[in-house]
């Protein structure tokens, strides 16, 4: 069931094909292929390389340095990209912060910012959650105390993600304690570097550190830096939450990870054949493309939605919700497919660049069952999938 | 007799709650497992004092004669404290090996000093090309004068790193799949020709891969027949299945305890999310996968001792079939019900979590096993 394209489509996928070729370097590609984490340097050339070529910001209107492609071209893009093992791109500034700068925010902010983030210059994080603010964000206690021409913010977020690399954080703070929960919260852009931010590391349950609390502790925030309105940060970050979900569902790196999956069932062996042809196996593949192709079809009906000039609605929250169950089932199989050798942790293996020695049992095992425990992630972050229920049964069902 | 506890498991299971409760919180584990060993030569003794090393080995040989359930109750315990010292590998694999199959002498020299904690086993069965079958043998023993040399290579060894004796598969005659011909043997980890490759595992235990090069063992060194060896490696692996799920199941009754106390803590909205009456269905089921399991368990745990052959076998797949689904089912829920907390090393939930999935696919996952459940008949 190949997606049929047009010529012109078909001349597009052979162009980013004909480039991602040339220009994406071997050793970012390889990455994909055994697991190895990437740093941040590694993230910050790639999209560099993808800046100079233009294609950086597919999402963007071509005003701001956005490609202007279709809803079928940004589908093919991200679906090459992610076939050619490129490194996916980091979300909080291109993907996320950036609409919200452009549809609220000032002249002087989208000139200040918007260059900065197409050139990967300032790398962003995300600070919504709280310790006591998780599903309900509106419940968000961090406080930002008017001065003068500043902000002085005091609280703490947490499990915000590679914000051990940032240089920006959008966040949501609370401006005011009367009236409704949700006007009383705005949309401000610190600074990582003001005195008083501390960034302090949580190790997650595959040993990987990718998430931090964010401590503020009377830290100065210039009121220029507030997006909009003050009271109106809900407003805004509700619109920017329909556009995390659209990309959450990552078709493209799922068609690229089925792929893997594949590889591996036919590398490893069952009953002395390759576990490819165990018809236990071979169904439960079977079962997880169907979804994807699903899931992929849905995708594109709302991305061509988009296009007629309707945002994502809450349709946006299936593809959540499946793109993530997708994810993790793909995890679940690969570390499956394992066997015994899911068993033995060696993360020098797959976190060390510079590590050249064998692993026990074959190269693609190691990180498996690391990545399955990971990806158990994405059905809580988001928005969790329970909540993304929950959103469904009032908007769609009407409940 | 294993729908029912005795007095004297009761006990058992008593005393254990209460030592593991007293010495073995998450905390204490931590600092365990930070120790050089991986797991505690300590505890090992004060498991030995107060008997457990002992429990399922034979009375004439220092053992107490424990049956399967007995040995489950206590794994069950060691489940619901994720205790990580190499009580599978020495006391239900290793011992069970020799008493089912040593020499006199063999026993002798192993089972009072297994019992006692002085000596530590490792059970080699496994290889890289055989996934989960166990009569699926490349490593090989040629006859070498009066003795065997052994050549290959063992598959994810638990805890041999720390044994003082390894009990290895190898293929004394046939082919590489063949049922006959596949013989055990005692090896030194110390002699030349062994090369261990020890790793820690995800879930905190420990393992190696064992390389066997021009290895010389005796005659006296063959635990059981020559090419006798597949029976016993079954019959060991059926009890040690059933023991793993047992601790399985002491995992699963943990993990829905600790995701319980934590929904009810936990304020969204302004009320406990134990309040939310589709998180509390989500508990209902986990609970009720963890019951259910644990009736399987004992039942089959009983088995162990009354049937053999494929009765046992039906037995053991099944359970072991049943506990990996229940266990993946039960440790996903909790992730997710614990949100972000459930992501994080620092919180027992995400260790329990890691526990399950590995006893799944130790000797052989859900896929696996409840297939075997269907062919054997
Ligand atoms: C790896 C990772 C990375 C993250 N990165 C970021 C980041 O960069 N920036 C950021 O701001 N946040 C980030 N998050 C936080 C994430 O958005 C929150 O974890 C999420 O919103 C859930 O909140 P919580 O963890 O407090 O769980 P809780 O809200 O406490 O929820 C616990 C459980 O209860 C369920 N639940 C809650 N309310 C209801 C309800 N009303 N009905 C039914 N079920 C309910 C939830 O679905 C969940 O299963 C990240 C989280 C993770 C795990």
């Amino acid at each position: 069931m190949e997606l049929v394209l047009s010529p012109e489509d078909e001349a597009f996928r052979q162009e980013v094909r004909a480039f991602l070729k040339e220009k994406l370097p071997p050793d970012l590609a390889n990455q994909s292929a055994t697991g190895l984490r990437l740093g941040k340097d590694d993230h910050v050339r790639w999209q560099k390389i993808l800046y100079e070529k233009g294609w950086v910001a597919a999402n963007w209107p071509v005003e701001y340095g956005g490609t202007g492609w279709t809803a079928m071209q940004k589908h093919i893009f991200e679906e090459e990209c992610a076939a050619a093992g490129a490194p996916p791109l980091i979300p909080f500034g291109l993907l996320m912060v950036a609409p919200v700068i452009m549809a609220f925010g000032n002249q002087a902010q989208k000139d200040r910012y918007l260059p900065r983030i197409l050139r990967s210059d300032d790398w962003w994080c995300q600070g919504y959650s709280e310790p006591g603010s998780g599903s309900d964000l509106a419940s968000l206690r961090t406080k930002a105390v008017r001065d003068g021409d500043h902000y002085v913010v005091n609280g703490q977020k947490t499990w915000t993600t590679l914000a051990q690399h940032a240089d920006m954080m959008f966040t949501l703070v609370r401006t005011s304690d009367t009236g409704k929960r949700q006007e009383g919260i705005s949309f401000l852009l610190i600074d990582m570097r003001s005195p008083g931010v501390t960034v302090q590391p949580i190790t997650t349950m595959d040993g990987s550190q990718e998430i931090n609390s964010v401590f503020l502790d009377d830290v100065r925030v210039p009121v220029e830096n507030r997006i909009g309105e003050e009271g109106k940060g809900w407003t805004y970050a509700k619109y920017l939450l329909g556009h995390e979900r659209t990309g959450i569902a990552g078709t493209g790196r799922s068609k690229a990870q089925l792929k893997r999956l594949k590889e591996i069932a036919r590398t490893e062996m069952s009953g002395g054949r390759p576990l490819i042809e165990d018809p236990d196996f071979a169904q439960r593949i079977a079962q997880l493309e169907l979804d994807l192709l699903s899931l992929e079809s849905l995708v594109l009906r709302v991305l061509y939605a988009e296009k007629a000039g309707k945002g994502p609605g809450p349709e946006a929250s299936f593809l959540k919700i499946k793109g993530t169950e997708v994810q993790q089932m793909l995890t679940e199989l690969m570390m499956e497919a394992a066997g015994p050798y899911a068993m033995p942790f060696q993360p020098e293996t797959f976190r060390d660049p510079q590590w050249n020695e064998e692993p026990a049992g074959p190269d693609y095992a190691p990180p498996l069952a690391s990545v399955y425990f990971n990806w158990r992630k994405a059905s809580i972050y988001g928005g969790s999938n329970e909540i993304q229920r929950n959103i469904i049964a009032k908007a769609v069902l009407g409940l | 007799m294993s729908f029912a506890f005795t007095e004297d498991q009761q006990l058992l299971a008593e005393s254990a709650d209460r030592f593991l409760a007293d010495k073995y919180d998450f905390d204490a584990r931590k600092a365990i497992r930070r120790g050089e060993d991986g797991w505690s030569r300590e505890m090992w003794a004060a498991f030995a004092e107060l008997g457990w090393l002992a429990l399922p080995l034979p009375e004439e040989h220092g053992g107490l004669g424990g049956s399967t359930v007995d040995v489950a109750v206590l794994m069950e315990r060691f489940g619901r404290h994720l205790v990580v010292e190499p009580f599978v590998a020495t006391v239900v694999l290793g011992a069970e090996a020799i008493v089912r199959a040593g020499s006199d002498v063999q026993k002798a020299a192993i089972l009072p000093a297994v019992a006692e904690g002085g000596m530590l086993l490792a059970f080699g069965v496994g290889e890289p090309q055989a996934r989960f079958d166990l009569h699926r043998v490349a490593t090989a023993a040629r006859r070498d004068g009066g003795g065997w040399k052994l050549a290959g290579h063992k598959a994810v060894v638990l805890h041999a790193d720390a044994a003082d004796r390894l009990i290895l598969s190898a293929r004394t005659s046939g082919a590489e799949d063949d049922r006959d011909g596949i013989t055990l043997f005692l090896v030194d980890p110390k002699a030349d020709g062994v090369t261990l490759r020890p790793y820690p595992t995800v879930d905190g235990l420990r393992g190696a891969e064992v390389l066997l090069d021009g290895v010389s063992v005796g005659e006296a060194d063959i635990v059981g027949g020559v090419g006798a060896g597949l029976p016993v490696i079954e019959a060991v692996i059926d009890r040690a299945m059933v023991l793993l799920s047992a601790e399985s199941v002491g995992a699963m009754a943990e993990t829905v305890r600790l995701t319980t106390e934590y929904l009810k803590t936990r304020v969204q909205f302004g009320q406990p999310l134990s309040s939310f009456q589709v998180l509390q269905h989500r508990l209902v089921e986990m609970l009720q996968a963890k019951e259910f399991a644990h009736a399987l368990c004992y039942r089959a745990a009983g088995a162990m001792d009354t049937t053999d052959g494929v009765e046992r076998a039906r037995a053991a797949a099944g359970i072991k079939a049943e506990a990996g689904r229940a266990g993946k089912m039960i440790g996903q829920e909790a992730i997710q019900l614990h949100g972000g907390m459930g992501m994080t090393d620092e919180m027992a939930i995400g260790h329990y979590f890691k526990r399950m999935t590995m006893i799944d696919v130790q000797f052989g996952n859900a896929a696996h096993h409840l297939r075997r459940f269907a062919t054997l008949s």
